[in-house]
């Protein structure tokens, strides 16, 4: 599993966005604030700067600190919006700077070198800080949420997981809680049968809570371990649909004490800035208890979770790889940190 | 994000007053405002960084406008250059003249919204009158077929029988043939979600691209997109030469900056946005309420959907008419502040108005309290008719004679009155921003005013 998973993220380290061909240089102008509209110049010449290959954090910060005697306050303003840029929230990268600017005060940064392990280290500390892997020992049967935004990967990770947690000997039962995305439930009936568990339906358009009820008896009945509650895609900014959310929950927890054991945040690593209001509001209406962060087999490396994980102190458990069954992972902070940093 | 960027302008900006011509020197620091502004509506840094050299180079050596503070001259440059960059102005209709059937290809990564937005677009397209016929060549995607089916359905559209097993190239081709037969003059294909870097997929691609010839390649994004949306968006480009863009979800609270990443790299313009599931919330892309939005210069549009359902209709046309006429006085004020606190959480109706950021800011700490608006309604109760019609007599001794009335302090009642008349000026900027500014947003849509 390990190496495995050393593989994946030397893969995901080398996998660099290949550089376009240059633009024609025809169009370029001089944009030198003059009354000349020097519109074209100013696109081709950002097309171009853009066109460049991916930069990842190393390599920003190397440019930083290129040619520095030594790092300084500056430096570290100029640090601070590389973080951001990394997808890694503000309030986070304020954070990471302060923390260094006192490492620095005690003399601790003295060259690039020192400035870049002493960031993954404090990047990793506070991704391991709230880090545990899910047990689903404690219940039975173990319920687990799993809610989000619109086409995050919610479905698929819990098709994703109902096979792992079939492959490992568990009774799984499935929850088609979306009834309002149009074959919301095909989906899901197709993911059960890739994986050989059972889904509990209802027609498109019916109520999400009786749904669950159904599905809450069945894995009683059926003595099952583990249920799974797939829910519509949801905008956290709309009342209504918090609202129809968290109605599912109090209907899980009425049929089985103490359940949902698990509510599981699906965030896009693509997701910039935004996901830290996803987490804050879902968090507020569900009490989020663990992260999945999916698409990481994409270019975007998800330094949002970094964010995430230390401001709302949840921990990320599992990453999407893939859109295959088995493209599912275990969060490792070590390699996550690695990987944001190439 | 309680302190809008005019805001915090304005406090960087309090310093140089009175100095007339934005320098080099001092006008450093408010850039690094507007660069974090963008960063954290999730511009990508490289467009950020021309971005912002471009604004630099504008705003030095220019004279301080009469009627704008400097903090809002660097606003209304950045906003115009954002404007320009985002193509305002510009033609950004679809163009579908060409020998139907007209072939229309979604194209973007998975979950960006494709599908959904087929639907709306083919909903959209039935009512210009012409005749949309949904392709589904999404085999991969679990469902993602009867998922158009069931739109389809919905929409009573037709949509063309795919079936999983077979390839998309060929659903493509034989659909075409299908749609010219069968009189259809639009046909929308949609494609399964791919990443950009994956080059089968991205090949299959290219592939329906020369089946189907289509006029439009839509590139659909997510507006939650974080600093990878210049990659990704490059990646389809360079494949598909894409035409358009489509940001999707914007209903919720992203910023969408991911949209200025994209024109920036592909030059494409944004055609048209998704505003929720719904299948009629799909509107025509306008870069000024966009650039609105990412510059916190007030959410109109939400602003006036909020104040709509509270705010009461007669209160809001005496209010339109006084604003018009520049009376704006502190029996309003109060009035406002009534208004705000039925509409439910300040903080987020702040974040939407111009200034208001800043007020309550002074008011104490970042939240304002109840308690707090009660004094101000106390000091403002306090003041004689006259007074509160025009606070330009209230002198010394009647400010003291007020904080007495109301139990407050003669410093409580300063404080109020500053803040007021900044509330009235930024109502007059609001009102001399004119057609080109906010007031075009607000008054296009033929509501009701309501800049508080
Ligand atoms: N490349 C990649 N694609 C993924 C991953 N996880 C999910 N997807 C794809 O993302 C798209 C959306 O996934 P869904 O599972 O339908 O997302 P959802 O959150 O259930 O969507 P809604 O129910 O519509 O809100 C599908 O095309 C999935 O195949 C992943 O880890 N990597
Ligand atoms: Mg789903």
């Amino acid at each position: 599993m390990t190496e495995e998973k050393k593989g994946f993220f030397r893969g995901l380290m080398n996998k660099i966005t290949g550089a376009g061909e240059p633009p024609s240089a025809a169009q370029v102008g001089e944009a030198d604030g003059g009354e000349a509209p020097a519109r074209p110049g100013f696109f081709e010449r950002l097309k171009r700067g853009l066109a460049k290959t991916h930069e990842g954090l190393i390599g920003r910060i190397d440019t930083l600190v290129l040619g520095k005697k030594q790092i300084d306050a500056d430096t570290l303003e100029e640090l601070e919006e590389i973080l951001i840029t990394a997808d890694i929230g503000v309030a986070t990268a304020v954070e990471l700077i302060r923390t260094l600017e006192q490492r620095l005060k005690r003399d601790e940064l003295r060259d690039g070198e020192a400035l870049k392990s002493a960031l993954k280290e404090e990047i990793l500390v506070r991704l391991s800080r709230h880090a545990a892997s899910l047990d689903t020992v404690g219940a039975s049967p173990f319920v687990i949420m799993v809610i989000g935004v619109n086409g995050v990967g919610k479905t698929t990770t819990i098709g994703k997981l109902a096979s792992k947690f079939a492959a490992s000997g568990k009774k799984v039962l499935l929850a088609a809680g979306d009834t309002f995305r149009a074959a919301a439930a095909e989906q899901l009936e197709i993911w059960g049968k890739r994986a050989g568990v059972d889904v509990i339906r209802h027609q498109e358009g019916a109520d999400p809570s009786a749904v669950v009820f159904d599905a809450c008896k069945a894995s009683l009945a059926r003595n099952c371990d583990i249920l799974i509650v797939d829910t519509a895609g949801r905008m956290h900014t709309k009342v209504n649909l918090m609202e129809e959310m968290k109605k599912i929950r109090r209907i899980v927890g009425r049929e089985i004490p103490g359940a949902p054991h698990e509510t599981l945040l699906v965030l896009d690593a693509a997701t910039g800035q935004n996901a830290v209001s996803q987490a804050k509001l879902f968090k507020e209406a569900a009490d989020v208890t663990g992260i999945a962060l999916t698409k990481l087999d994409g270019t975007a490396k998800g330094g949002i979770v970094v964010a995430i994980s230390n401001e709302f102190k949840i921990p990320v458990r599992y990453i999407g790889v893939g859109e295959g069954v088995d493209d599912l992972r275990e969060f490792d902070p070590d390699q996550f940190v690695e990987a944001l940093f190439q | 994000m309680f302190d809008s960027l005019s805001d915090k302008l304005d406090l960087i900006f309090k310093k140089l007053r009175g100095q007339g011509v934005m320098t080099e020197e001092n006008i450093k620091e408010a850039l690094r405002e507007v660069r974090l502004v963008l960063l954290e509506a999730d511009v990508n840094f490289k467009v950020v960084k021309d971005f912002v050299e471009r604004v630099r180079v504008r705003a030095i050596g220019s004279q301080v406008l009469q009627s704008l503070t400097p903090g809002q001259q660097v606003i209304k440059i950045v906003h115009d250059e954002m404007v320009a960059l985002m193509g305002g102005g510009e033609d950004n209709s679809l163009d579908l003249s060409a020998k139907p059937p007209v072939s229309i290809m979604m194209v973007g990564l998975q979950g960006s919204g494709k599908t959904t937005t087929c639907g709306k677009l083919a909903r959209y397209l039935k009512k210009e009158r012409r005749r949309p016929i949904l392709v589904p060549a999404d085999v991969y995607r679990p469902a993602a077929i009867e998922q158009l089916k069931t739109l389809g359905r919905q929409l009573s559209l037709e949509v063309f029988d795919s079936k999983a097993d077979q390839d998309p190239v060929d659903i493509c081709r034989e659909a075409l043939k299908y749609a010219e037969l069968s009189g259809f003059d639009t046909v929308i294909f949609d494609t399964a979600g791919r990443l950009q870097i994956d080059e089968y997929l991205m090949n299959e691609l290219v592939r329906i691209k020369e089946e189907v010839q289509p006029r439009e390649i839509l590139f659909v994004a997510d507006a939650m997109t974080g600093q990878e949306a210049v990659n990704v968006a490059t990646g389809f480009n360079e494949r598909l030469e894409v035409t358009g863009v489509v940001l999707t979800k914007l209903d919720g609270d992203a910023k969408g900056g991911a949209a200025l990443s994209i024109k920036a790299v592909t030059g494409k313009p944004v055609k048209f946005v998704g505003l929720g599931e719904k299948m009629d919330a799909l509107e025509v892309f306008h870069a000024d309420r966009l650039v609105s939005r990412i510059l916190g210069m007030g959410d109109v549009l939400t602003l006036i959907e909020k104040a709509q359902s509270t705010f009461d209709a007669d209160e809001a046309t005496r209010l339109q008419q006084k604003l018009k006429k520049s009376q704006f006085d502190l029996e309003d004020f109060k009035n406002q502040l009534q208004q705000l606190k039925k509409m439910g959480s300040l903080e987020s109706i702040m974040g939407m108005i111009p200034g208001m950021g800043k007020m309550m800011k002074q008011m104490q700490g970042n939240q304002p309290s109840e308690k707090e608006l009660k004094r101000i309604e106390a000091i403002i109760d306090s003041m004689t008719r006259k007074e509160r019609a025009d606070s330009s007599v209230i002198n010394g001794s009647r400010r003291l004679r007020i904080a007495k009335g109301s139990g407050t302090s003669v410093q409580e009642v300063n404080q109020l009155l500053k803040r007021f008349t900044e509330a009235q000026r930024v109502i007059k900027q609001l009102q001399k921003l004119g057609p080109k500014g906010l007031m075009k947003g607000m008054g296009g849509m033929g509501k009701g005013i309501f800049p508080f």
